[in-house]
């Protein structure tokens, strides 16, 4: 039992050092031209960035890095290009509502339901996200326990590529493990 | 200069024209969610534009590397307002529009 004890406390000063770290690190990028362009270098002014940082870091450790999940770095490889092909999505999205805007599409919007084999919270939030972000869908709601989504979609075609040709359950899913 | 210059400017006409395609779609669209899906859609790739064309005009600084923490930040959320507004709507029972009803 004893070692369960130290590698939870080991765990913990993990978890303290790698969001203190973090945190520095974005501080420094939002406010390092406040320390470096006057020119008296001084202690004070890093050391604020210190103390701001070690408060949020006592606030906020536990939640900022999650226990330790499964395969982390395999679904953070193939979680890169997916950003990308979202960013390309998003793209689309605006010129589809754009042309329904200026009347060159039909506007027939009907609300969709359907399930999903994601389980995990942070499957399921990508999805929902990816969801609002592509052509033509908005998501309304999440049923966490059974995957099932609850969708607007504009027109039929949008809603006709998320229940029969399921595209983006499968990156999604191939991202995350959980096919 | 010229270049950065030109292609900035490109960068931010574009935003703006995504953003005005939105409000345009704010009022055309018949009911709640259709313009939820004008002005969710339009306003982030519009405001990411916008954003990208400052990057651009102003260099790698840190200034732009906080401008592309605004953006990423507003990817994030965007969609999640979105769903806020979209969800309260649907749980108090706002109906749908359908092809051949009135305007709402």
């Amino acid at each position: 039992m004893i070692g369960v004890e130290a590698m939870k406390e080991e765990n913990r000063k993990f978890k303290i050092v790698l969001t203190f770290c973090i945190m520095f690190i974005f501080w420094l990028l939002l406010s390092a031209w406040t320390v470096y362009l006057p020119e008296p270098y001084d202690f004070s002014k890093v050391s604020r960035g210190i103390l701001a940082a070690l408060i949020v870091t006592f606030l906020t450790y536990e939640m900022f890095v999650p226990s330790r999940g499964t395969k982390v770095l395999l679904k953070t490889r193939r979680f890169i290009p997916y950003v990308g092909w979202e960013l390309w999505q998003i793209y689309l999205a605006t010129i589809d509502v754009t042309k329904r805007v200026f009347g060159m599409l039909d506007v027939d919007p009907q609300v969709i339901e359907f399930d999903t084999t994601l389980r995990s919270d942070f499957a399921l939030v990508t999805f929902a996200n990816s969801i609002t972000l592509t052509p033509g869908t908005i998501t309304i709601d999440v049923e966490p326990e059974r995957g099932r989504y609850i969708v607007h979609a504009i027109s039929k075609a949008p809603a006709d590529s998320l229940t029969v040709d399921q595209t983006m359950q499968k990156k999604v899913g191939y991202v995350f493990l959980e096919e | 200069m010229l270049a950065i210059d030109v292609i900035s400017t490109i960068f931010i006409s574009a935003g703006a024209f995504f953003m005005i395609t939105g409000t345009v779609g704010l009022l055309k669209f018949p009911d709640f969610y259709t313009r939820m899906h004008a002005t969710g859609k339009c306003d982030t790739l519009g405001q990411v534009l916008v954003i990208l064309g400052c990057v651009i005009y102003e260099g790698f600084t840190f200034i732009s590397i906080k401008l592309l923490l605004v953006a990423a930040f507003y990817l994030l959320a965007g969609p999640a307002s979105t769903h806020a507004l979209m969800k309260a709507a649907y749980v108090t029972g706002l109906p749908v529009w359908k092809k051949g009803d009135k305007r709402m």
